[in-house]
């Protein structure tokens, strides 16, 4: 069986490019060329090059001792929170900026829902000299005013999208809007594994340095580059994709994708798309989204602005389907538990979001000595007013 | 031959068709909007069946989703309003809605609904053309039901004639790359390609849509296909006092 994407651009039933005539140009233009530009040597060596020098990579596979003790096992932090911009979404947006380059694209857009998506496109965008304009949600604008600021800093537009739940899912719609207005000079930069084919496989590619380097540092800490659990947040799934990417044929290694259950999966203010969705197309892709029976999206909730989508990512629902990965929910108090017993154990606040996968760490039931890979997705500077509330801090 | 072939067949030129959202303004307006635009002169309708996430739409047609939905509109409800809708209209009939929501209701379904209640086609622009002709065709087919596909200023000439072959009442021109609801872009560059398509003499007729909004707009589109569509322009100036008198005011300008 196959888990990654197929010639037709399909994971399993997954995936394809659901998308209004007026896009078809510019996805088949990016779906001729997104290989063959990302496989040329030039590209990859300056991919790599900015990865390194700029973004600060490769980052650290941090074992992290006193957690290890707490919960009787070796657990590894995949530090992506060290990236310059604080997160991993900077390792798709230098591969996108690259590749719209190569396409002789000269205005960029991009969605965005904690602001970590906009910033690291804004980065790129300010490096390379590009206009940028960033959608993002009315609501998620006022949660993430120190991202929103950054955008702005570094010369990016932000633009508020004002329809339906007003978060991530119509800040995406938004963007898809201005790129059927602007069908020539333009190139979206989507922030997760999410929209029509290529974009799903495009930016697993370029998040797969995440297991890439892990696979390597285990060898060099554990002696062997497979682990027992790799462990990830699931928004729409990009930082989950990278690090689960060279990790998905190793069959031994049990993957888990921690998705948001906001107030709790049954309480009608969540965000656990694999627990509550149906199979259903949105974003043009084919995939798994929480939505009613009349087919009409179902806003969800997460205390976390980045997992606050109503669907996975297309190689995520072939993954959950055919049982590759096990898909798990974490309430919002949980998330914010295990953020704060992170920092107070090992000294690193994290992203909300990752901080959903580290939680998940309680569920879990250890012999001793196994070793576990948790992706620490982002840093949590932007959340730290969301946590001053909870804590009282 | 469904209704829509025939009205292609009959009239060459100056084919108005009208695209309203059903359950706006109101939930069980759908009808009535249908009957009073059959009596001021349309030529064939588009009926919107909403959906949450109209990534083709401008703001005009959003609101007016959101509205339906909120009004409690959902296809099954459609259907059912439309039950007795031959008894009352003879026009040709599409219906126009995403793909999400098609593919909830079921495909088969659909179409066996839509040939029920007299339905002649529709337009799902973000259903792939390839999933149609692989997936969809046969049964669109065997229901009586033509599949509109639409074409942008950015279509090739390859995929164009693809499209001309799938299609079997008419195609649907962009006047241009754009959401609904943007004003007819009518520069030399619009003229070129309008004349481009025409030139390519293929087998569907054309009818163009998407900035048609007054009788102005309607005239230098029918100097390049058979007719237009109108949709944002009319859902604007529907008023939910008085939806019948509002969609006469407005044909006016057209069938006066
Ligand atoms: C730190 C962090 N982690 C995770 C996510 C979720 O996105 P994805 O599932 O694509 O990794 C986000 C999104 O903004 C994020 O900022």
């Amino acid at each position: 069986m196959s888990y990654f994407v197929n010639e037709r651009g399909y994971y399993g039933d997954f995936g394809g490019a659901y998308i209004p005539e007026m896009l078809y140009p510019n996805v088949e233009e990016l779906r001729q060329q997104y290989l063959g530009i990302i496989n040329e040597p030039s590209f990859q060596e300056e991919f790599k090059a900015l990865l390194k020098d700029y973004v600060g990579r490769p980052s650290p596979l941090y074992l992290a001792k006193r957690l290890s003790e707490k919960y009787g096992a070796n657990i590894f932090l995949k530090r992506e929170d060290l990236n310059h911009t604080g997160a991993h979404k900077i390792n798709n947006t230098i591969g996108q900026i690259l590749l719209a380059e190569s396409l002789g694209k000269k205005r960029i857009i991009a969605e965005t829902g904690a602001g970590q998506h906009g910033v690291a496109t804004a980065t790129v965008c300010a490096l390379r000299g590009l206009e940028c304009v960033v959608y993002m949600g009315e609501i998620d604008i006022k949660r993430q005013a120190p991202n929103v600021a950054r955008m702005k800093m570094l010369g990016a537009k932000v633009v508020p999208a004002t329809s339906g739940s007003k978060t991530l899912k119509d800040a995406t719609n938004e963007a898809m809007r201005d790129w059927i207005n602007n069908p020539v000079d333009t190139h979206y930069i989507i922030g997760s594994v999410v929209g029509p084919h290529p974009y799903p496989d495009m930016v697993s590619i370029f998040q797969s340095v995440i297991s890439e380097e892990t696979k390597k540092q285990l060898i060099e800490q554990t002696g062997k580059d497979q682990p027992d659990y790799v462990m990830a947040c699931v928004g729409g799934g990009s930082n989950a994709a990278g690090m689960f990417y060279h990790f998905i044929d190793d069959e031994n290694v049990k993957l888990i994708a921690v998705e948001a259950a906001g107030k709790g999966v049954a309480s009608g203010l969540s965000a656990a798309t694999t627990y509550l969705g149906k199979e259903g197309v949105l974003h043009g892709s084919r995939s798994i989204l929480m939505q009613t029976p009349d087919g009409q999206v179902v806003e969800p909730h997460s205390v976390s602005a980045g997992l606050d989508y109503p669907g996975i990512g297309p190689q995520h629902a072939h993954l959950f389907k055919t049982g590759r990965v096990k898909y798990v929910s974490i309430t919002d108090d949980e998330s914010l538990d295990a953020g704060l017993l992170l920092t107070q154990l090992e000294g690193i606040i994290p992203a909300i979001e990752s901080a959903h996968a580290l939680a998940y760490l309680e569920y879990m039931e250890f012999k001793g000595g196994e070793n576990v890979v948790v992706c620490l997705s982002g840093r949590g500077d932007k959340d730290m007013e969301t946590y001053m509330k909870h804590f009282n801090l | 031959m469904n209704r829509l072939q025939q009205l292609f067949q009959n009239k060459k030129k100056d084919i108005l068709s009208i695209y309203y959202t059903a359950g706006y303004p109101n939930l069980n307006d759908t009808l009535k909007i249908a009957q009073a635009l059959e009596a001021s002169g349309a030529d064939f309708m588009e009926i919107g069946f909403p959906y949450s996430d109209p990534v083709a739409d401008g703001e005009v047609i959003q609101g007016s989703s959101k509205q339906a939905l909120d009004n409690g509109m959902t296809l099954e409800i459609l259907f059912d309003q439309l039950k007795d809708l031959r008894k009352i209209v003879t026009i040709p009939i599409l219906l126009m809605g995403y793909v999400n929501v098609v593919l909830q209701y079921g495909v088969a379904n659909f179409c066996e609904k839509c040939q029920e209640v007299g339905v002649d086609g529709c337009i799902i622009p973000d259903l792939p053309m390839y999933e149609y002709e692989e997936m969809y065709h046969t049964c669109f087919a065997e229901h009586g039901i033509s599949n509109i596909f639409l074409v942008t200023p950015q279509t090739s000439e390859e995929r164009i004639r693809k499209i001309d072959g799938l299609s079997n009442a008419f195609i649907y021109l962009l006047s241009s790359a754009a959401t609904t609801g943007k004003n007819l872009d009518v520069s030399t560059t619009a003229r070129d390609y309008f004349a481009r398509i025409q030139a390519m003499n293929l087998s569907n007729p054309l009818m163009i849509g998407f900035g048609i909004s007054d009788k102005k707009t309607f005239d230098s589109a029918n100097e390049y296909a058979s007719g237009a569509i109108i949709g944002s322009a009319f859902v604007k100036s529907l008023n939910e006092n008085d939806v019948e008198g509002s969609v006469k005011t407005f044909m006016k300008q057209f069938r006066g």
